[in-house]
């Protein structure tokens, strides 16, 4: 661990801290200014930032060594971040971060004796269609090659200052491949507001805006805008895009109807699931259409806060977001007098640090208010108490598009697309073996092989559908569909082709899921790690079928006894591997004896450098 | 207020009745139904991290210390196939993190020790993991073995609600996840931490424990020697509902 | 009955004491005695297994080559293979060594240590060589049953053994399972 002579001076913490409110809720986006700042969180700074905040030393230690964008130690003046999805490995990226490794002379994991720079692997980045992916201080380089990755190492070398790199390395492209009936045209900002407001009669709108009540949330034109909102809504059936597929209306409706002070706005942005890159789409492209979705739920469950909880893989995004979110308050879309109505809402971003549970709702909450994204208790839902225990709605990035779009154009319109229990269209993110990888957006209800021949991926051996924790599909059912009634997903649309060895996908599989689990609960924290170890042991070549049977059990274990969705479905790769895939298995088990769970003959290595000895009982 | 007789679940085909708002596992406690926990004080708000107390409700799994009781719903606990899964459970607990019960002063009133002892456990099945950990043995009264913690967070709750000190936190994710304390050097020593403090006395482990006490009490004359886990728990249980609502 | 069963003991990464806990079955070895015969054992001191023995015992854990070596040898000729104590099981009191590298416990005891002369790392061939940890019986080889207890109680063993003596399953009632 590279260690500063001397602590830091530690005036920027005392600037950022002075631009933030003394609530405990700004600890995560304080630790990451601090991060940004120094590359690590100095010690001096926990207790400055603990006082400021009014909490702990420990709770923010606690916080630090939680995210994996932040450091209780210093990382260097660059920091590289690696994607370490299966699509950036099917892409060289393994090859290519050891070769920048050995062009910056420095080991992985460890900080440069100079303190010049450290190079990392992280979870998904969310380019999947355009890697082998990294962040560097923060910032998304795609498309990497040895070629990309001597310039960035001569960069680094030279101590070039990041906003004089070349920005073709920053490019990050849309790759929108197939638009249907959601995102064919351009979006007018506050088109769908005003037809929300205007669903109680031509006039709501005007009425609204001259209603004399003091609280124009409940004056009649403004209820019945939003009621009717609301019932369109429900005509649309439209079903949570974040994979799990509740109804939207059912959750609006219900955090509308809990009396309480305040309630929130929240779009989960942390696109976590390796694979998933629509979000990131979303907002770059179509970021008025979430924006508005947030705005007219605000409008419709009585909520004046916004936020936007975005992962920060991300952060490129940040000016774009924030001068988005700037011109709609000027355009009275934002703020307090939103179409001259008097309806106030406004948008925060909140930012991640490195962190797949955060995606669950009840963990990303916790993170909004600061803390370790840790899955809250399985009740209250936050829908009845969620972000500082208020009503609050948690719906996806996709999800908020579609509600804007639902109350521009009626939930009618919405219906006719898709198919009987998925209604509407769907986006899906199409990566790995094909020709032409992207954004694809269909009519849920679109079979396997229908995607497979658009993207130029038929000869694929397998698709890994909904990220690792969804499903493996084989080539005999590739005309199944995806919808919620087959195979529900949350978009991602992985394709192995017939060269790559699926034990490979089994393996980085493993190890996210081993890297992500929070540690709350028994079985994901330790099960994680022995099902990475067992897996680890079968790629090694010294598994046996002994360690597939406790693979099986373990398995079994933790989709019964895990606390959230992320050790239920930690093992559901593993299981359709076994089961579609099992001679992938097969093909390594070297005995159906039992073998050690060790390498005997490696256990001695230490001895026999301590000893100089290498006889033959120095072996096993 | 005693529980409404109208209003019951079944429990392993047995009726059980609760009060509104109870949870699965207080009810089945308070009617003499032993549901095997860790992380779980009925003294405390329930934390649903050990998973041990895993119950079937109408079909699905849930964590019965924190899944309310509901009128005619059918859950089942004593199955051989849940009692595999806690089984597991404990053997996960004991290899995450180093037990060693012989040299250690918390044998024989150890929970994690009981719990194994009432599920049978005769070994630990799983590789060892024989983590490094931080010992602090720096306040004079008080010791923080970390080889010995099963991430209860019984401590960091009880320091926050009951002492209201927020002495204890955890630190780091996943399989790395520890307990970290509240001073400026990190050490037990120069946190607020005393005594007499309840977040130190409720340890199911010997992560946190007294300086001074070893051998107060003779090996073989621990609670848990003497008695099984499972008729000790249901007795205090019942002893305190008693108490709480006649 | 046609033959006695036969057992085997030994003790790897152990102090010995499940042995004495053993030998604390007292009188009731004499009944042990009259369905079975001890092969290898430190108790009569044959050093080898000849042929297959029916339940081996082994106390201990892993700790160098030669521990290795004997546990592999107890598995090949032991019908039922029965881990005895903590330190079999779990790797027990030797495995506290694990909080170190090996560099550190080696140069602690040969090097920098009190008293030391000629200080330097043996390196006999005739030594075992050390594993880089301690480990526990399961994790090298099949084990088919686990007796814990530090030691075992003598009831604890008795039980155990006569049960495998009888071709009963061993489980032990809860009276009898203690891990110190």
């Amino acid at each position: 661990m590279w260690r500063e002579e001397a602590p830091p001076a530690l005036d920027a913490v005392h600037e950022i801290l002075g631009s933030h409110e003394r609530d405990p809720g700004e600890l995560l986006q304080v630790l990451i200014k601090v991060q940004h700042c120094y590359h690590y969180v100095p010690d001096g700074a926990v207790a400055l930032i603990a006082e400021h905040l009014r909490v702990t030393r420990a709770h923010v230690r606690g916080v630090t060594g939680f995210y994996s964008f932040l450091s209780d130690h210093y990382l260097g003046e660059y920091v590289v971040y690696c994607s370490d999805n299966i699509t950036d490995r099917m892409q060289g990226s393994t090859g290519l971060a050891t070769y920048l490794c050995n062009r910056l002379n420095v080991k992985l994991g460890d900080t440069r004796a100079d303190g010049r720079v450290s190079v990392h692997y992280t979870s998904c980045t969310g380019l999947c269609d355009q890697g082998p992916a990294a962040l560097v201080n923060g910032l998304a380089v795609t498309r990497l090659t040895r070629l990309r990755m001597d310039l960035i190492a001569e960069l680094i070398n030279k101590r070039a200052p990041l906003g004089t790199w070349p920005s073709e390395l920053f490019l990050v492209e849309d790759n929108f491949r197939r638009s249907d009936v959601m995102f064919r045209r351009s979006f007018e900002p506050g088109a769908a507001l005003q037809a929300a407001m205007r669903r109680g009669g031509d006039d709501t709108l005007r009425d609204i805006q001259h209603e004399e009540a003091v609280d124009p949330s409940s004056g009649h034109a403004w209820r019945r805008g939003a009621d009717e909102t609301l019932k369109e809504l429900y005509r649309s059936d439209l079903r949570g895009r974040g994979g799990a597929g509740f109804k939207a209306a059912i959750k609006w409706e219900t955090c509308r109807d809990i009396s309480a002070p305040e309630r929130y706005v929240v779009c989960n942005a942390d696109e976590g699931e390796p694979g998933t890159f629509k979000d990131r789409v979303l907002l770059t492209t179509y970021t008025d259409m979430v924006f508005e979705g947030m705005t007219v739920c605000g409008y419709v469950v009585g909520a004046t806060r916004g936020i936007l909880y975005i992962r920060q893989e991300y952060w490129y995004l940040k000016s774009h977001l924030e001068e988005v979110i700037a011109r709609r308050r000027d355009a009275n879309l934002l703020g307090r007098n939103i179409l001259g109505t008097g309806f106030a809402f406004d948008i925060d971003i909140h930012w991640g640090a490195g962190a797949y549970i955060a995606g669950m709702e009840t963990a990303l909450i916790e993170s909004i208010e600061g803390r370790r994204a840790k899955p809250r208790k399985r009740w209250p839902l936050p829908v009845v108490a969620g972000l500082n225990r208020r009503p609050t709605v948690v719906n996806n990035v996709e999800t908020f598009a579609a509600a804007a779009m639902i109350a521009l154009k009626g939930g009618a319109w919405f219906a006719g697309h898709g198919t009987a229990h998925s209604a509407g269209t769907k986006l899906f993110c199409v990566s790995g073996d094909c020709e032409r990888p992207g954004i694809y957006e269909y009519p849920f209800g679109v079979s396997v092989r229908e995607v497979l021949r658009d993207c130029g991926g038929l000869d694929a051996q397998a698709v890994q559908v909904s990220g690792p924790s969804g499903v493996t599909i084989t080539r005999i059912e590739f005309d199944r569909n995806l919808a919620f009634e087959d195979l529900s997903t949350v978009g991602t649309f992985m394709i192995f082709g017939p060269q790559r060895d699926l034990f490979d996908v089994v393996c980085n599989f493993t190890h996210f899921f081993r890297h992500e689990s929070c540690g709350l609960c028994t079985p994901c924290r330790v099960g994680t790690s022995l099902l990475a170890n067992l897996v680890d042991k079968v790629a090694a070549g010294k598994g046996s079928p002994m360690d597939i049977a406790e693979v099986e059990r373990i398995s079994q274990l933790l989709k019964t006894t895990a606390h959230c969705g992320l050790g239920q479905t930690a093992p559901n790769h593993l299981i359709d591997s076994l089961l579609k895939f099992r001679a992938e298995w097969d093909k390594r088990m070297v005995t159906t004896d039992f073998v050690p769970a060790f390498d005997l003959d490696a256990a001695l290595h230490e001895a026999r450098q301590l000893t100089g000895r290498d006889d033959a009982l120095a072996h096993l | 207020m005693s529980p409404d007789p109208r209003k019951t679940f079944r429990l392993d085909g047995r009726e059980i009745p609760f009060r509104e708002g109870q949870s699965v596992f207080d009810a089945a406690m308070a009617a003499g139904v032993y549901i095997p926990h860790l992380c779980h004080n009925p003294d405390f708000e329930p934390h649903s991290s050990c998973r041990l107390c895993t119950v079937i409700v109408n079909g699905r799994p849930f964590a019965s210390c924190t899944q309310p009781a509901v009128a005619g719903q059918d859950v089942k606990s004593d199955t051989p196939e849940l009692n595999e899964m806690r089984r597991s459970l404990t053997e996960m607990l004991l290899v995450e993190g180093n037990h060693y019960c012989p040299a250690c002063e918390k044998s024989g009133s150890c929970r994690l020790q009981a719990t194994a002892y009432a599920l049978g456990l005769q070994d630990t099945h799983f590789p060892q993991f024989f983590p490094h950990r931080d010992v602090d043995a720096s306040h004079p009264d008080i010791i923080l073995d970390r080889d010995r913690c099963i991430l209860c967070g019984l401590c960091v709750r009880i320091s926050r609600t009951v002492d209201r000190k927020n002495v204890f936190a955890m630190t780091g994710r996943g399989i790395a996840t520890t307990i970290v304390v509240d001073s400026p050097s990190g050490l037990l020593a120069d946190s607020r931490v005393s005594r007499d403090d309840e977040s130190v006395k409720h340890c199911p482990v010997g992560a946190l424990m007294m300086k001074g006490e070893a051998f107060k009490i003779p090996i073989g004359e621990r609670p848990y020697d003497k008695a099984l886990i499972s008729e000790d728990s249901v007795a205090q249980f019942q002893a305190r509902e008693a108490a709480a609502h006649g | 009955m046609a033959s006695k069963r036969k057992i085997a003991t030994c003790s790897l990464a152990g102090c010995f004491g499940c042995h004495m806990s053993l030998l604390d079955i007292d009188e009731r070895l004499l009944d042990l005695l009259e369905l079975a015969e001890f092969d290898r054992s430190p108790i009569n001191d044959i050093k080898e297994i000849k042929g297959m023995v029916d339940i081996g015992l082994v106390e201990g854990g892993l700790c160098n080559a030669e521990t290795v070596r004997v546990l592999h040898h107890f598995r090949d000729h032991c019908r039922v293979l029965v881990s005895v104590g903590e330190c079999a099981l779990t790797g027990g009191i030797p495995s506290m060594r694990n909080h170190h590298s090996l560099k550190a416990c080696l140069e602690e005891s040969y090097i920098r240590g009190v008293g030391v002369e000629n200080a330097h790392i043996p390196d006999d061939p005739e030594l075992p060589l050390l594993l880089d940890k301690v480990y526990p019986l399961h994790e090298v080889v099949t084990v088919d049953y686990h007796v814990p207890g530090c030691p075992p109680s003598a009831d604890a063993l008795w039980h155990v053994l006569s049960a495998l003596v009888a071709g009963r399953d061993p489980h032990l009632p809860p009276a009898l399972l203690k891990y110190d």
